[in-house]
């Protein structure tokens, strides 16, 4: 007989104890206290909510479920095939490892550690230099069933002691198993398996790990197994669906005991960055509003403005038909911008960025160096590239990128073909008021059909828009001549007046319309009414000089007659004053006359009547 | 190694033959119990194995069991998931025996032992 030495004997390693008394109903009493309170406080003051929280490190993630996966308890991510759920799982792990200083297990049941450091290599993962480090460890579980035959009770004990073994290798604080449900498939008996799973998922909440489980979607149940029975602290969804051809990938919370979180879908990209998780409808409404005036490149409408523009971080509409003007408009706008050392960035649903520069260089607005300064971006998609939660994710990842201070979306209306008008106006809304909040101006333009009132957007968007600019073409006498007039503009004057626009080959130039009796003209019209009236003006001038004329020599002729006449009456006085002369000449020589007589016949020299008197005594 | 790369294929196929007949007396058994501490259940497995091993394969065999609490690096090693697991390493083909080893029938089946 040759047998080798049996190893054999109760480890020093203690077998943990699995009966935990009273442990389900009060915890869930406890939580729903818990979420209770959390609702009524809110946010800041997380310090009441108990429930400690595992900082997963996944861009977007932590914030929908206000800080992270519960800390040391298990939570399910579950989806179809091919929607993420590894990538969820390694990426907990490595951010864990890199960020938080938290080791992390990674046992996977489908991929070698291999195939594994392959797959992710192309998302910045270095799986095997955080191996080393002893940050991570992988462990491979392969169950082969065709080799397995069943002879009696067994439990899973043996992969609970690979599990704490590779746990207490690192000191793990992190663990993804991926995806446990293949036991289902490599062991024969389930009912073993069940009950040994609920004691695994309790075993790794005594172990104190936080750990995700990534099941696949099964038929009518989040998970084919039934593992949400045993999983009920956290479950997140995970979704790749295609609407209309375009695939947007999604994320849910389905259930989060003892926390509030975001309960809608949060679209999510996964990209050479790894995954972003979007919380675009959790976004509060409440941004600073800003006074500071910025220009919007063409000096005359910043004048109809109020004099300074708009203001800093709103959200500013062109609307209007085909060809008025809105893209170049826009251009200036983003001009000014980059004047001001600011960044720009221009999403172009129209025109690819090489097409755009040089139309703009045919109206004198020479936008490459700036391109080139790295203060412009644009970015030239089309809609129908991604879902429209993915157009609007991409957005996100490029502000937070570039961090400009104004974005430029030309044209809004294309969304409407990667999802309806009620989806594309919500995306929209969420656009703006995201870039609110970060107080980045927004200028979107409209591309208005021509039915239709255009004091309307088909986004339906005019009521969260500040500052709203009208473009609009004018036919008359046989041309089209492009008008500019603000529809409204919030906390500050601006001009009632409709502009003519003017695309010159020195940009943009706003000119005074002729406002007469006969309504607006533009174009030649203003131009031939111009002329017709400095005609009549040079008429009136000539008549005014005329009557001018008239008026002087009236005057003179006046002035002459007055000579004449004063003339003659200076003869006349002349004539009179002699006549008043020769008669006192008369009267004296009649006196002189008088007493010479009297003298002559003796009388008194005294006169008679006294005399008279002396002899009546 | 070379003269294994030259055979004819006929020396392959009686090779196949012999490994199918594996009944052979002279067969040597490479056993290996894994056992998760010392649960009545893993008590039981070995006993059992021990009892076949002597009953029918006295002396052409080499049991080995394996405490997976003294050495739980075997686990990762061996891919074992399950405990008790009896791994027939030689004779090829490789089998699992999962559990407390009391359907003997299924084990002289997989051992290949004719009673």
């Amino acid at each position: 007989m040759k047998s080798r030495p049996v190893q054999l004997g109760r480890s020093s390693v203690n077998k943990p104890t699995w009966s935990i008394p009273l442990r389900g109903w009060p915890r869930r009493f406890f939580c729903l206290k818990e979420s209770s309170i959390s609702k009524t406080v809110g946010k800041k003051n997380s310090a009441l909510t108990s429930l400690p929280k595992c900082t997963t490190g996944i861009q977007g993630l932590d914030e929908i479920t206000s800080g992270g996966l519960p800390r040391g308890r298990p939570t399910l991510v579950c989806g179809s095939a091919g929607c993420g759920k590894t990538l969820l799982g390694i990426e907990f792990l490595v951010r864990g490892a890199t960020l938080f200083n938290e080791p992390g297990v990674f046992i996977a049941f489908e991929e070698t550690a291999e195939e594994l450091s392959q797959n992710v290599r192309s998302l910045g993962f270095d799986l095997e230099a955080l191996i080393e480090k002893k940050k991570l460890a992988v462990d491979y579980i392969y169950v082969e069933r065709s080799e397995i035959e069943e002879t009696g009770e067994y439990d899973l004990e043996a992969l609970f002691i690979r599990l704490g073994f590779a746990i207490d290798s690192i000191g793990a604080k992190r663990i993804v198993l991926d995806t446990l449900e293949t036991l289902f498939a490599g062991l024969p008996n389930p009912a073993i398996l069940r009950s040994e799973l609920r004691r695994l998922f309790r075993w790794l909440k005594e172990k104190g790990v936080t750990a995700i489980i990534t099941a696949e979607r099964g038929s009518g149940s989040f998970t084919r197994h039934g593992l949400e029975e045993y999983v009920s602290d956290c479950v997140l969804l995970l979704d790749h669906r295609v609407d209309g051809q375009i695939s947007t990938r999604r994320l849910r919370i389905v259930k989060y005991r003892g926390s509030s979180h975001g309960t809608n879908e949060f679209p999510f990209l996964i990209d050479e960055g790894g995954i972003s998780v979007f919380p675009i409808t959790s976004l509060q409404r409440q941004h600073e509003a800003s006074s500071e005036r910025i220009s919007i490149g063409v000096p005359a409408l910043d004048a109809m403005l109020g004099g300074e523009g708009v203001y800093r971080g709103s959200s500013v509409l062109l609307s209007g038909t085909a060809g008025v003007g809105k893209t170049s408009l826009a251009c200036h706008a983003a001009d000014a911008c980059c004047r001001r050392s600011e960044r720009c960035l221009y999403i172009a649903f129209e025109e690819p960025e090489a097409q755009l520069l040089r139309n703009m260089r045919s109206i004198g607005l020479n936008l490459e160096p700036w391109v080139k300064h790295g203060l412009l971006r644009f970015h030239a998609a089309r809609p129908t590239m991604n879902g429209l939660e993915m157009h609007l994710a991409s957005i996100h990842k490029l502000v937070e990128g570039l961090k400009p201070s104004l974005v430029i979306v030309d044209p809004i209306t294309n969304f409407i073909s990667s999802g309806t008008v009620s989806e594309a106006s919500s995306m929209m809304l969420r656009l703006v008021d995201y870039l609110k909040a970060r107080q980045i101006t927004t200028l979107l333009t409209n591309l208005n059909r021509n039915e239709g009132a255009l004091e309307h957007t088909e986004l339906d968007i005019s009521s969260t828009i500040d500052t709203w600019l009208l473009l609009r073409d004018m036919e008359l006498n046989g041309e089209r001549n492009r008008g500019l007039y603000i529809l409204k503009s919030r906390g500050m004057s601006h001009s009632n007046q409709i502009r003519e626009f003017l695309l010159t080959d020195n940009g943009i130039l706003l000119t005074e319309v002729y406002l007469g009796p006969d309504g607006v003209l533009t174009g030649s019209a203003r131009l031939a009414q111009e002329a017709k009236e400095m005609a009549t003006a040079a008429q009136r001038n000539q008549e005014i000089e005329r009557k001018r004329g008239e008026l002087s020599r009236r005057q003179q002729a006046l002035e002459a007659q007055i000579a004449v006449l004063q003339l003659q009456f200076q003869t006349d006085k002349e004539e009179m004053e002699r006549d008043i002369t020769t008669e006192q000449v008369y009267l004296e020589k009649l006196e002189q006359g008088r007493q010479e007589m009297a003298f002559s016949r003796k009388a008194e020299s005294n006169g008679v009547p006294g005399s008279q008197k002396k002899v009546r005594k | 190694m070379k003269s294994k790369k030259g055979k004819t294929t006929d020396e392959v196929t009686t090779e196949l033959v012999a490994v199918t007949t594996a009944s052979a007396p002279n067969e040597y058994f490479v056993l290996c119990l894994y056992i998760a501490g010392l649960s009545p259940r893993s008590t039981l497995a070995v006993e059992r194995i021990q009892r076949i091993c002597e009953h029918y394969l006295a002396g052409r065999y080499e049991l080995t069991v394996i405490d997976l609490f003294v050495n739980p690096e075997m686990a990762q090693q061996a891919q074992i998931v399950v405990a008790p697991t009896l791994i027939k390493q030689s004779p090829s083909p490789k089998r699992l025996f999962i559990g407390d080893l009391s359907d003997e029938k299924k084990i002289f089946l997989g051992l290949n032992i004719v009673i």
